[in-house]
């Protein structure tokens, strides 16, 4: 029967069920955004096809309201993050992937695992149900800043929290038993340097997940007392809404929810893309079929990344009326934490050196991330510098940095492993490659168009969140005709999604045309047998060692008779 | 390269230093940008699969890729030494005396930027929750006699060239940003938190002032403007606003 | 499916995977609590204005709630000792005490509500009773959860006692470190709410 998949704590089906969801909710956060995206190119227009359907009170006559383009780019924000990209990365990936490869028969508490699941899927029916209570969705940002998101109207704010509160347990949940999974479930020889580099990045995800979620948890129940108990901890003395001094006892902090979001929404940038991370080591060695280059030391540069994203938090906040030392504290720990993101990416490209290199659909996104990381990577330098941050904060130059990271980044590297790891999820089917690599030409030229000129017009100082685009600015005026191919080109990666789309579901029922192991992978979840006579007899990515027959050594292989005895 | 990072017009004094920093950073994100594509483009040729049949198992030898880590770390503390910290400190620290300079408070709300000159005797008058009203946005207590003289407009920032600007800023709603792109200004508008910022005007002109910070429906139109005036324009700007207090 | 070192210690690690959970598990709850008293040191220091604390609120109430909490994490001991020894009835009555504690010190804490709020003091009063109501209340949920867990034991769960005893001690230890965890959480809410 098909609905016991969703009570079962089979990690893998818990991870599918991670997966299916959270790609459903990658489509409703691209929904959104092709709406912002037309209102941009097309201010006070009305959508075409869909405009009628989006309700009067958002969109009378088809035409956006501000109202209502707030609320898409809160929840198209809230959504891709915490309902897709952190889902399918860590909840999916990591579910399906981590016990396989480490040898465990499953994770360390079942039950626990399908809690997490249901805890996310019950965020996600709060964050989706909110479009429909009055006054529409929350539409204060994903950052959720007070004091506009204590006073905002109607209950979308408060269900935001409330769909947050169980999106954070869920993280809570998962991010424990990962931890533990991996700690505890290593299968015999699997010593901790064996572990595939996926496995370490998920390693560190879950700490930061595990430790920084606390605090958005906490900022949130005290909004959440803000605006149900008439506390005012976000709320100074002296407030005056619209002319009307406001009736609340005041003496309150609008900075320290600031405080609190970065906290969490510093290392949450991480969770967003150390998965992506594994994922990408993964393929590359896979498809260079030679080692990775410096695994120690990539080891070791997540451990200082992870360790160092729980002091960088205030450089979002630079502008908030900082002081020298601490701002100089501040952008100190941001110089020192993209080191090791240059040490992690420098081995994924040295990796490449002296491969072999095959350019499968899911090896054309992994190589793709690496230049697409590099630029949002590199772009986020002029915002860690306090003084350059002056012109572009809060501009669209901002907006290009982060995207670069999670769209041609992230969302690439959940490509590669989707196409990647398909043949081991669905017992042996593979992905059309035609078709996939049309998606891959696509997704990377149209998300280029939509997030290069970005820089441009945030240099040109055209803010971010503007729901005319900046079209009442004079100086956005010579920026602003670039919205149009923008847009343009984000129509186009949704038509480009279409070929991913298809075939996903083509494949998923097409025939079983390959065999256990068809790329010749060397770690564990490629393997069969069974888990309990599981042995790991050497490192995770033994591709080309001279002298084998084959040009891999999967790891529960022992050593040839020739070199001394089995065992 | 100034030209081509396409940064608008630069009319404060400091603009140079934030903008010969931004032109640094683009500089060093050039050069590793670059050279790592050219690597990666290079090595996705040469080691392709119908090129180079069997792996080798150590790959690249050497550990040169350490040096270049360690030159950028060497770069990015140089900015932040040598450019970054300092510019910040003059912007934080180094506020010219109240007496040299042109002095204003700005009190953004909902979505405008209410502007607030202390007139001929150079003290602000008191303001107060109490007195808000439609014509009265400020709160200003026109009976104190330090207010009596103070001169309020609304979405209008003059401002004299050559001289330092000191802006009292504050917001009376939510959190926005003040930012004057071509002052290369921007500060974050906090209520209940009074945050100074200054600067040196050194052209004239009529530009725009933006709000960067969502505040709400109306974030997108928040948008005020701002003069800077050679000073004798100033002062008659002066005395024609104030000439319209004394005839109220 | 069977899942390794649910009972026995791993070797190399000498851990069994519920210790692990639990102690990460408190780990965030520490991040959580740490966030919700940094939140009350900023607001406080950034007051002009603060109640004398131990003015508004009832001390001898929260005396006598810290006496109820740290007998409770004494019994909750016993009752682990008792499982471990294999004395069901022991177990029973020390765990049943824990349970009587853990209600008891609700009682008082809803007394104390109930006081605050007949005079008009609320969470909207000031930061302070904000706060206050805030962190007892998040820690009282706490305690809430705690209970339901010890009552599991006490009855149903304790059907396992027969079954598999070992796992069924194991989890009275867990129990036992999330209940300590609480009781370590009100004795620094007592004196920052209630004294300083
Ligand atoms: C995946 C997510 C992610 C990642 C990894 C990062 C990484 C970094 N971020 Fe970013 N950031 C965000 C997501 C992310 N960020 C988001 C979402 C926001 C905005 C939130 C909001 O306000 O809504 C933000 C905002 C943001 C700000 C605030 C800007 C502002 O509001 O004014 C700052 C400031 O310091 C910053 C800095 C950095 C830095 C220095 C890094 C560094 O870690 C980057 C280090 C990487 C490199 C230096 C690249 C090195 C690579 C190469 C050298 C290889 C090149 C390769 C080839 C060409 C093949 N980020
Ligand atoms: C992980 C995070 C993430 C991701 C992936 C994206 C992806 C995209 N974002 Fe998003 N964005 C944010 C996080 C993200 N964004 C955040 C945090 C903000 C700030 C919000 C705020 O202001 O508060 C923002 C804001 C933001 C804005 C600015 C709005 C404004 O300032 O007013 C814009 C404008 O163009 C934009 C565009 C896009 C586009 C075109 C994509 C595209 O890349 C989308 C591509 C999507 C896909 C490629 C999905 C593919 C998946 C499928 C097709 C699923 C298939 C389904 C099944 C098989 C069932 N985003
Ligand atoms: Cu004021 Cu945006
Ligand atoms: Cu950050």
């Amino acid at each position: 029967m098909f609905l016991k998949h969703f009570y079962s704590t089979d990690h893998k089906i818990i991870g599918l069920l991670y997966g299916f969801t959270s790609l459903f909710f990658l489509l409703v956060g691209f929904s959104l955004v092709v709406l912002i995206r037309w209102q941009l190119a097309y201010p006070g227009e009305p959508v075409p096809y869909v405009g009628g359907l989006l309700g009067a009170a958002n969109a009378p006559g088809g035409v956006i309201l501000p109202e209502f383009y707030n609320q898409l780019g809160a929840m198209h924000g809230t959504i891709m993050v915490f309902l897709g990209v952190v889902p399918l990365a860590v909840g999916a990936f990591g579910n399906y992937l981590i016990p396989l490869q480490i040898g465990a028969p499953d994770m360390a508490f079942p039950r626990l695992n399908l809690a997490s699941y249901w805890f996310y899927f019950v965020g996600g029916a709060i964050m989706l149900g909110s479009f429909l209570v009055p006054g529409g969705a929350a539409n204060n940002g994903w950052t959720s800043y007070p004091p506009l998101s204590d006073l905002a109207p109607g209950n979308g704010q408060t269900w935001w929290l409330a769909g947050m509160l169980c999106l954070i347990f869920s993280s809570l949940l998962g991010a424990l038993n990962f931890i533990t999974t991996i700690v505890q479930l290593r299968a015999p020889g699997m010593t901790w340097f064996r572990l595939p580099f996926f496995v370490w990045a998920q390693f560190v995800t879950a700490f930061l997940l595990l430790l920084a979620f606390p605090a958005l948890q906490a900022a949130a129940l005290l909004q959440g007392m803000d605006r149900l108990a008439g506390t005012s901890f976000f709320l100074p003395s002296g407030l005056a809404v619209s002319g009307q001094p406001l009736d609340v006892a005041g003496g309150g902090n609008a900075l320290l929810w600031q405080h609190l979001f970065w906290f969490l929404g510093h290392p949450e940038v991480y969770v967003l893309i150390l998965p992506g991370m594994g994922i990408v080591a993964e393929v590359i060695t896979n498809n260079t079929r030679k080692p990775l280059w410096g695994y120690r030391l990539m080891v070791y540069s997540l451990f200082v990344l992870g360790f160092l994203s729980f002091v960088v938090w205030a450089h979002h906040m630079f502008l908030t009326g900082m002081g020298t030392v601490i701002s100089a504290f501040f952008q100190a720990t941001t110089m020192i934490i993209s080191i090791p993101s240059v040490v992690i990416l420098s081995s994924l490209i040295l990796s490449l050196y002296g491969g072999s290199i095959r350019f499968t659909t899911p090896m054309l996104f992994a190589l793709a991330f690496l230049p697409m990381f590099g630029i949002g990577g590199l772009t986020g330098l002029p915002l860690g510098l306090a003084t350059t941050d002056i012109p572009l904060h809060d501009t669209n130059y901002v907006v290009g940095h982060f995207h670069y990271l999670v769209a041609p980044g992230t969302i690439f590297a959940l490509f590669a492993g989707i196409y990647h790891w398909f043949p081991r999820m669905t017992g042996g089917r593979m992905m059309n490659d035609t078709l996939g690599r049309i998606h891959f030409v696509g997704s990377l030229i149209c998300m280029n168009v939509i997030f290069l000129p970005m820089f441009v017009q945030g240099l040109a100082g055209v803010n971010r969140r503007l729901w005319d685009g900046g079209a009442v600015y004079a100086h956005a005026q010579e920026v602003l005709s670039l919205n149009i191919p923008m847009s343009m080109a984000a129509f186009g990666l949704a038509f480009f999604q279409l070929f991913f789309i298809v075939n996903l579901f083509l494949s998923l029922r097409g025939p079983r045309t390959v065999t256990d192991n068809p790329w010749g992978a060397t770690t564990l979840e490629w393997q069969t047998g069974p888990v309990a006579a599981l042995r790991v007899y050497r490192d995770p990515y033994e591709y080309s060692v001279p002298g084998e027959p084959t040009d891999f050594l999967p790891q529960n292989v022992g050593p040839a008779p020739r070199s001394g005895p089995a065992e | 390269m100034m030209e081509w990072l396409g940064l608008p017009p630069a009319a404060s004094a400091h603009a140079a230093g934030v903008d010969q920093t931004m032109v640094l950073v683009h500089a060093l994100m050039a050069v590793l940008f670059v050279g790592w594509t050219i690597f990666f483009t290079y090595v996705l040729i040469r080691f392709r699969r119908t090129a180079h049949r069997d792996a080798s198992y150590h790959g690249l030898r050497g550990r040169w890729s350490t040096v270049i880590e360690g030159a950028v770390l060497v770069a990015e503390v140089a900015l932040l030494v040598f450019f970054s910290v300092p510019l910040w400190s003059a912007r934080v620290d180094a506020f010219p005396p109240e007496a040299q300079s042109t002095v204003v408070r700005v009190v953004a709300e909902q979505f405008a930027w209410n502007v607030h000159y202390p007139g001929a005797d150079g003290r602000f008058g008191r303001t107060s929750l109490e007195l808000l009203g439609p014509s009265n946005p400020l709160g200003l207590d026109r009976t104190d006699p330090a207010g009596r003289d103070d001169i309020t407009t609304i979405n209008q920032l003059n401002l004299p060239v050559n001289r330092p600007v000191i802006v009292h800023l504050s917001s009376k709603d939510m959190v926005h940003s003040f930012a004057l792109p071509q002052m290369r200004v921007k500060q974050d508008a906090i209520p209940g938190i009074a945050q100074p910022v200054w600067f040196t005007p050194t052209a004239t002109g009529r530009w725009e002032i933006a709000c960067s910070q969502l505040c709400g429906l109306g974030h997108y139109r928040m948008r005020g403007f701002y003069t800077i005036q050679s000073p004798t324009e100033y002062e008659a700007w002066l005395a024609s606003e104030a000439a319209l207090i004394a005839t109220p | 499916m069977h899942i390794p070192y649910t009972t026995d210690v791993r070797p190399d690690t000498g851990l069994t995977n519920p210790k692990l959970g639990i102690w990460l598990f408190l780990a965030s709850e520490v991040m959580l609590f740490g966030s919700l008293f940094s939140a009350y040191a900023l607001l406080r220091s950034g007051s002009t204005s603060w109640p004398d604390q131990s003015a508004v609120l009832s001390v001898p109430f929260a005396t006598l709630n810290t006496v109820i909490l740290i007998s409770s994490s004494i019994t909750m001991v016993l009752a682990w000792v008792a499982a471990k020894a294999g004395e069901l009835r022991r177990f029973r009555l020390f765990m049943g005490l824990t349970l009587v504690l853990g209600a008891a010190f609700m009682v008082v804490k809803a007394i104390e509500y109930n006081d605050k709020f007949s005079h008009g003091l609320l969470p909207s009063t000031d930061n302070f009773l904000g706060l206050y109501f805030t962190m007892t209340g998040v820690h009282a949920i706490h305690v809430l959860v705690g209970m339901v867990v010890n009552a599991y034991l006490l009855w149903p769960g304790s059907a396992m006692f027969r079954s598999d005893s070992v796992r069924f001690t194991n989890r009275v230890e867990i129990a036992g470190i999330y209940w300590h965890f609480v009781d370590v959480v009100w004795i620094f809410l007592f004196p920052v709410l209630y004294l300083l």
